[in-house]
């Protein structure tokens, strides 16, 4: 047994902080976050050139070959700068998604483009009812002459506003459950009928859109993978995606505990540094079980899900469950010991904050994944 | 990351499972575990002899150096041990305070004479040990014990008192700190001795706790004689050496925890499918599936920190603060299915053993009320929390 990183993925997380610290500065956080696309394109390049586009992905389709271990120790580096832009949703979302339901040509036309940067692809599978799991998918997709038409609106789609095409999960057929009949289109940018709008939302580094289909009208080839089959791999995206999110929730909930302990040990009260008060120390240490635990279920999620254990889905909720929790709480918490200082616009303590909340509801929040746990272990 | 076991490893797993399903007796628990009462002869003798056994087929300090009588197995073996214990239910090893703390201080501090008397007679259960830590007045704060040591010629006169003493009642040897310099600051006028518990003046009296049961003892000294060659690592050095137990006791009663915290959910699991709650099964109240899921999550959480924890040691680092983490996880997961069960039992939660309408002979009441004890023993949660903040966080003292 060995539960711990080799040395490729050390030397992968070392290469991560160094470059993620030079090119993604706190400074540069808030400028991209201002801005509506959440990334400028020199620094996408500079992504791309690591080959951190492409870590995933097959080296057939010009990735690196690499598993979701390996990743969850750049998705940890890359929260603890609360990273904005489209890594999440071009990678683990749409190109994960081509991966695992495209056909032979669709992942060669897409993942190697996708892997040098030149392409974006997200992907469209929440609704305004926000149900999660297949029957929160309606959007109407109908098949006449080799060409489909679908009709609906999808909430919550990160980066469509900058994206080369998104996917869309569409119900296409009425099956005996709701996971019979889902498919997925590729629906290219520009294409009649489709509108996307950019929300405004309270973690500003996450660019969240609301995309409307208003009788889009596609070609054959824009099925992805085969009609009415779309359900298993999105479900196995959405539980790869959830690994990726919580490795980047871990990274970002040491980030607060490392400046909470940090300020603890300087700021001063009553002529002693706070952290030598025990309503401060034993509250920090709390967060440090919550980090180090949130590390341990994530970990071994991302195993599961490179092996593709059966135990995979339910390592996936138990870690999304915990972390979600386990965020939100830590983040908190650096706000009130940081006192009035960790309110304030210009402390870095609310991005983490705002993250750890989109975060805790993206892909489901505490409540739904312990239900899917007592579901999965037959409660 | 693999989390799979080498052959040999896997061998050593069937080596134990099949010991244990060959000789692990079937009622074992009944002459044990004793509702209330002072702990009866009998459960001892069973105990002393089920260790002897253990010994004799190699599972007792399978860490231990070869020529202390162990088996010279790395930590793994250890956990997989423990694991394979929990799970077929089979009682600890009665003489866990000298396999587990004093044998390894003694290795790691004695003198060859020390070396070579006490820790043979630890394995096999020869000479039974006890840990004379805890007085009234100094728990949390064990530096500030008021036992004192005054020199005699070659001996040191002990007097004072000790509590929270488990199996002083039939221990031959007690890790005594007791302090030799009272001019000293507080941390630098202890010694560590080794005790003859059969030494005149020492009175061993059991101490009833709010289970009823009368696991602990408070030990008093009244003029005991110790001679000097009875100091493990020297004259006013024995918070070091007593700290290094400590992170032994921390390392031997870490690793069980885990498997127990997974056996005491499985019960609790049981128990919900067979309650009911508003008239419907427990299990199938969303409430109730909510608290389930969660011990469910932090049982797991809390193997996989585990895991981790064992990966460092295996690579040679030594177990340092983080170990608190996991005595407080236990015990918060432990409290929770403790109160858990009491409120999937409503008020049936209020009957003892003794009544036919008690939930299973009233098991989950004595568990639930000795669950209490969890968050004191072995150090405090808050002094784990001081642990984690000082130490792993490099928060400075109050």
């Amino acid at each position: 047994m060995n539960f711990g990183f080799n040395d490729e993925q050390e030397l992968l997380r070392s290469t991560a902080r160094k470059f993620l610290e030079n090119e993604c500065s706190s400074e540069v956080v808030r400028r991209l976050m201002d801005g509506a696309e959440g990334m400028t394109p020199e620094l996408w390049k500079k992504i791309a050139e690591q080959g951190w586009l492409g870590l995933i992905y097959p080296e057939a389709y010009g990735g690196m070959g690499l598993g979701f271990v390996d990743l969850t120790v750049l998705m940890e580096e890359m929260g603890r700068v609360v990273m904005p832009g489209p890594y999440f949703s071009t990678v683990l979302l749409g190109g994960l998604t081509v991966l695992e339901a495209g056909t032979e040509a669709q992942k060669k036309a897409w993942l190697p483009d996708l892997a040098t940067g030149d392409k974006r692809v997200t992907l469209a599978w929440m609704e305004p009812s926000a149900t999660l799991g297949a029957a929160g998918i309606t959007l109407e997709a109908k098949s006449a002459g080799g060409r489909h038409t679908l009709a609906g609106t999808k909430l919550f789609v990160p980066d469509a506003h900058t994206a080369d095409a998104i996917v869309v999960a569409a119900r296409s057929g009425s099956g005996r459950s709701p996971e019979a009949g889902v498919s997925l289109f590729l629906v290219p940018r520009g294409t009649p009928g489709l509108e996307v709008k950019l929300l405004p939302t309270m973690d500003q580094t996450r660019k969240l859109c609301e995309v409307t289909l208003a009788g889009v009208t596609l070609g054959a080839d824009a099925l992805l993978g085969e009609a009415g089959q779309g359900w298993a791999p999105l479900a196995r995206v959405l539980d790869c995606a959830s690994v990726a999110l919580c490795a980047e929730m871990c990274g970002g909930a040491q980030k607060v505990l490392d400046m909470t302990v940090e300020y603890a040990k300087i700021r001063q009260a009553f002529g002693k540094p706070i952290g030598s008060y025990q309503g401060v120390k034993h509250r920090a240490a709390d967060m440090l079980v919550e980090v180090e635990n949130s590390k341990s279920i994530t970990y071994y999620a991302a195993w599961a899900m490179d092996e593709r254990s059966p135990e995979g889905p339910l390592a996936v909720s138990m870690a999304k469950a915990y972390v979600s929790d386990a965020y939100r709480r830590v983040s908190a918490a650096g706000i009130q010991l940081h006192g009035g200082i960790g309110f304030t616009w210009e402390h870095d303590l609310h991005l983490y904050f705002k993250r750890a909340k989109g975060s805790e509801f993206t892909f489901g929040d505490a409540t739904y994944h312990r239900e899917r746990v007592a579901q999965l272990v037959n409660l | 990351m693999d989390f799979t076991l080498t052959p040999e490893q896997q061998s050593f797993r069937d080596e134990v499972r099949s010991w244990l399903s060959r000789n692990l007796p079937a009622d074992w628990a009944s002459k044990v575990q004793a509702a209330s009462d002072v702990p009866r002869e009998a459960a001892y003798d069973f105990l002393r002899q089920w260790q002897r056994k253990m010994y004799e087929a190699g599972f007792v300090g399978v860490t231990w150096p070869k020529e202390s009588g162990g088996r010279g197995l790395t930590f793994m073996e250890e956990m997989i041990l423990q694991e394979e214990m929990a799970l077929a239910r089979a009682p600890g090893v009665l003489n866990i305070l000298a396999v587990g703390m004093a044998g390894p201080t003694i290795n790691a501090y004695g003198t060859e004479e020390q070396k070579k008397r006490y820790p043979p007679k630890m394995l096999s259960c020869e000479e039974i040990w006890c840990q004379g830590y805890s007085e009234p007045n100094s728990g949390s704060d064990l530096a500030a014990l008021q036992t004192r040591a005054v020199k005699d010629g070659e001996h040191y006169v002990i007097n004072g008192q000790k509590v929270w003493t488990s199996l002083a009642h039939i221990a031959d040897w007690m890790m005594l700190l007791a302090r030799t310099d009272p001019s000293a600051p507080k941390h630098k006028g202890i010694t560590y001795f080794l005790l003859d518990m059969h030494a005149p003046g020492v009175t061993v009296k059991p101490l009833k706790q709010i289970t009823g049961d009368a696991e602990f003892n408070e030990v008093y000294f009244d003029n005991v004689r110790v001679h000097e060659s009875q100091i493990l690592g020297g004259l006013n050095n024995g918070w070091a050496v007593g700290l290094t137990t400590l992170m032994y006791e921390r390392l031997a009663l870490g690793f069980g925890l885990q498997v127990r915290l997974r056996i005491a959910l499985d019960g609790l699991v049981d128990l919900a499918r067979r309650s009911t709650k508003n008239g419907v099964p427990a299990t199938r109240d969303p409430l109730m599936r909510q608290k389930l899921a969660q011990m469910w999550i932090d049982t797991e959480v809390f193997k996989y920190t585990g895991a981790r924890a064992i990966t460092k040691l295996l690579k040679g680092e030594l177990p340092g603060p983080e170990a608190s983490s996991g005595k407080m996880m236990w015990v918060e997961g432990h409290q929770r299915v403790q109160e858990m069960a009491m409120e999937l039992q409503g008020p049936y939660a209020q009957l003892m053993s003794g009544s036919r309408w008690a939930v299973e002979n009233g098991l989950w009441q004595y568990g639930f009320l000795r669950s209490r004890a969890n968050s004191i023993e072995g150090g405090t949660t808050e002094i784990q929390k001081n642990i984690i903040g000082e130490r792993v966080l490099g928060l400075p003292k109050g």
